[in-house]
């Protein structure tokens, strides 16, 4: 039909335009130069033996791959006469909410300015700048005086916010009634019910090999594990990003996580990247940005404390101060509902010459920022890599964790997807915790915020996130908030205080992760 | 192809309820909006565009010009498109939509007005409209030209004369030229548009305070 086919090409054509500035379009212009000295090229019939030359040599993988992360990533061209703004969120009222919310954030950390004294960005004098290049590679033996900064917001100041959420369209009367939710999200956004989940999640049925359930060792591994382990092999010679995405929905053998991973994200490590890396490590010399002080304060407070994660704390500093320098995230502002905080360089207030971003990114860390970036320090110990591999999962998926949006993935329809599975599938949990006054989402946003970091062993975390890689979509956090919650339901039942409740979930490091997920999506009898 | 927008005028938003408005305790679920074209001849529909704002289901009924002396009936032209999948729930509640002369039922070669009939099963939601309604009908052609006899009716060649010994054959050399040319505009054409990745602004990065606007 007319329509699909105007549809496909401009799909095409915006992914043409994006890739045309990419480091593969140089190397494919490269390569395709370099070819012209083969016997098979002929000059008549140029663009097909090119083209077959690409095909055979594997460049027409690298160029799949390429695409196909390009079309995960970015959402489908919107009608055009859609504003950019119903790009990043279609909602108007939540567009709204969102810029209150990032105005709150621009006060406080204006306030703590004006407190402290700190200027928010200043030049490192010459001195400053050689002791810094000297310490990189032992930042955390650093002890700078930090007790008078305090976090920009912790994710329950973000809850309260999502909690008074509203559509000014939707009937809130205050009387109870059928259209009022029980739970703590009021907007009426749409959210999957468990048949859905069953069909979306199928590849964690029951009569699927997982990694995580059937690599146990009672299991022998001539059932699943080793032609599991065979196929992966052969996927990452194929270095196919498709393939690696499906292989991935049952999990990764450890061996094979980190090139999957960096197959699926579409990231090769490539001299321009590496100099890339040192190029943010310069500006970080450079520059000194009170963002810095908060990010140092972050990992203090929560990694450095972590038993799994504390020996990670100086590559947490070398990815996070880079990753504040990086200007190449500000384009995934396009679809993300927030938007990236402006100043103007001292003196020239109002003059757009001279508007620029702070941070260089336009993400502002809040507490607990620092734990997206720390289970990855056990797949990647190349500073690079490590930074490549965090900023693609940031830019998917990390932070729709942290906006406000009506995504499928983005956190509130993660919390209205928890608290609808709760209340259909655990009704009598759900109005007992209701009544003695603990919310269940109460106990839960922090988990799903945080992706589950911190809380989870970390073979477990690892194996969850496989599960995010592969299908492409953060609502697993939901499924298994709730298949907690379900596991826990007997001591849940008993207890008569949010206080209590909050005892009974505050240590998941024992769970198993993927037999809850099965159990809860495929084995609950409703 | 191109499109030309129809300037029209919309009627307020008329309520279709069974009962007494004021005493009743529902919503009305069905509004109709009228569109006449006061300035315009009967015209030839290519798109109907607008933003959708809570309405579930949408069906349009148009009334064309006859040239017979019979009055002009209405025709539904589409009849209960989806919009909102559930209408329960914010999927589509605000989306830019186009409903194209392909998708309708009947021919819309002589419009004379419109008629949209808006409906929202569920009580949940205060109102429903639709928003930034624009017609479009086709834009002109693009002017036709006569061509002079000799293109059009090219006169039977004469015998070409005999290929030199050893010379490529001149129609291939010139078709693998021309595709040639094709590839060196396409290059030409193309323009990358990264960014640099600089955050200063000539080396300075000296900031106070964050902006609110």
């Amino acid at each position: 039909m007319l329509q699909e086919e105007s549809d496909l090409s401009l799909i095409i054509a915006q992914i043409v335009q994006k890739l045309k500035g990419s480091n593969l379009y140089a190397q494919l212009e490269r390569q395709a130069w370099a070819s012209l000295q083969r016997p098979e090229i002929k000059l008549e019939s140029l663009k097909e033996d090119i083209k077959e030359f690409f095909k055979i040599s594997g460049w027409e993988k690298k160029l799949q791959n390429a695409v196909y992360s390009e079309l995960s990533v970015f959402p489908l061209p919107s009608h055009p006469a859609a504003p950019p703004e119903h790009l990043k969120e279609p909602l108007v009222y939540m567009r709204k909410a969102q810029g209150s919310w990032e105005k709150r954030i621009l006060k406080s950390l204006n306030s703590m300015c004006t407190e402290l004294s700190i200027p928010l960005a200043r030049k490192r004098p010459v001195g400053e700048q050689k002791e810094l290049l000297n310490k990189w590679n032992e930042m955390g033996t650093d002890e700078p005086d930090l007790s008078l900064f305090r976090p920009v917001y912790a994710p329950k100041d973000f809850l309260e916010v999502l909690i008074n959420l509203r559509n000014p369209n939707y009937e809130n009367g205050d009387s109870l009634s059928f259209r009022t939710h029980l739970g703590l999200i009021q907007v009426p956004l749409k959210v999957k019910d468990i048949p859905e989940l069953k069909e979306f999640f199928v590849e964690l049925g029951l009569t699927t090999g997982q990694l995580g359930i059937d690599d146990s060792t009672q299991v022998p591994p001539e059932l699943f594990e080793n032609e599991h382990v065979r196929i992966g092999q052969k996927v990452l010679t194929e270095q196919d990003s498709a393939a690696a995405q499906q292989y991935i929905r049952q999990g990764s053998p450890t061996a094979l996580r980190a090139e999957l991973w960096a197959l699926i994200l579409n990231i090769s490590s490539h001299p321009e990247d590496i100099l890339y890396y040192e190029q943010l490590k310069t500006n970080v010399i450079q520059h000194d940005l009170l963002v810095d002080s908060l990010i140092y304060k972050d990992v203090k407070l929560t990694a450095s404390n972590d038993d799994y994660y504390f020996v990670f704390e100086d590559y947490l500093y070398q990815v996070l101060l880079c990753f504040s320098r990086d200007t190449s995230v500000l384009s995934h502002f396009a679809y993300n509902s927030a938007s990236p905080p402006k100043s103007y360089i001292r003196g020239k207030l109002g003059l757009e010459e001279y508007a620029v971003f702070y941070p260089p990114n336009g993400v502002i860390p809040f507490h607990g920022f620092s734990m997206y970036v720390a289970p990855l320090c056990f797949l990647y110990h190349e500073p690079s890599k490590l930074y490549q591999i965090f900023r693609e999962m940031y830019v998917r998926f990390f932070f729709r964790l942290h906006s406000i949006s009506s995504h499928p993935s983005g956190i509130v329809s993660l919390c209205l997807l928890f608290e609808t599975l709760l209340q259909t599938y655990l009704p009598q949990l759900f109005y007992h915790l209701r009544e003695i006054g603990a919310q269940p989402l109460r106990i839960s946003f922090k988990w799903m915020v945080r992706a589950f970091s911190g809380y989870l062993a970390t073979d477990q975390l690892l194996l969850l996130w496989d599960r995010i890689l592969g299908y492409n979509s953060l609502e697993i956090l939901a499924v298994l908030a709730a298949a907690v919650f379900a596991f826990r339901a007997v001591n849940l039942m008993e207890v008569t205080s949010l206080a209590a409740a909050e005892a009974v979930l505050a240590d998941l490091s024992t769970l198993k992760v993927m037999p809850l997920l099965q159990i809860f999506l495929f084995a609950t009898v409703t | 192809m191109s499109r030309v927008s129809v300037p029209c005028h919309v009627k307020g938003t008329v309520a279709l309820q069974v009962g007494d408005v004021r005493t009743s305790q529902g919503r009305p679920g069905v509004l109709v909006i009228d569109v006449t074209f006061p300035s315009v001849a009967p015209f030839e529909l290519q798109e109907i565009m607008f933003k959708n704002y809570y309405t579930a289901f949408l069906t349009i009924r148009v009334r064309q010009h006859t040239s017979t002396h019979t009055p002009a009936k209405w025709v539904t032209c589409l009849r209960d498109f989806c919009l909102m999948p559930d209408p329960h729930s914010e999927e589509g509640a605000q989306e830019y939509v186009s409903l194209f002369k392909h998708q309708m039922l009947c021919d819309m070669a002589q419009v004379l007005e419109l008629r949209l009939i808006l409906r929202q099963p569920s009580p949940l939601w205060l109102s429903f409209t639709v928003e930034e309604l624009q017609i479009f009908q086709q834009g002109p052609k693009s002017p036709s030209m006569t061509f002079p006899k000799w293109l059009s009716h090219p006169v039977p060649c004469e015998q070409p004369t005999p290929l030199l010994e050893g010379l490529p054959d001149p129609s291939r050399v010139s078709s693998e030229v021309q595709q040639m040319w094709a590839l060196t505009e396409m290059i030409r054409a193309s323009h990358t548009s990264t960014r640099i990745g600089r955050f200063d602004v000539d080396g300075c990065y000296d900031l106070n305070l964050l902006s609110y606007t």
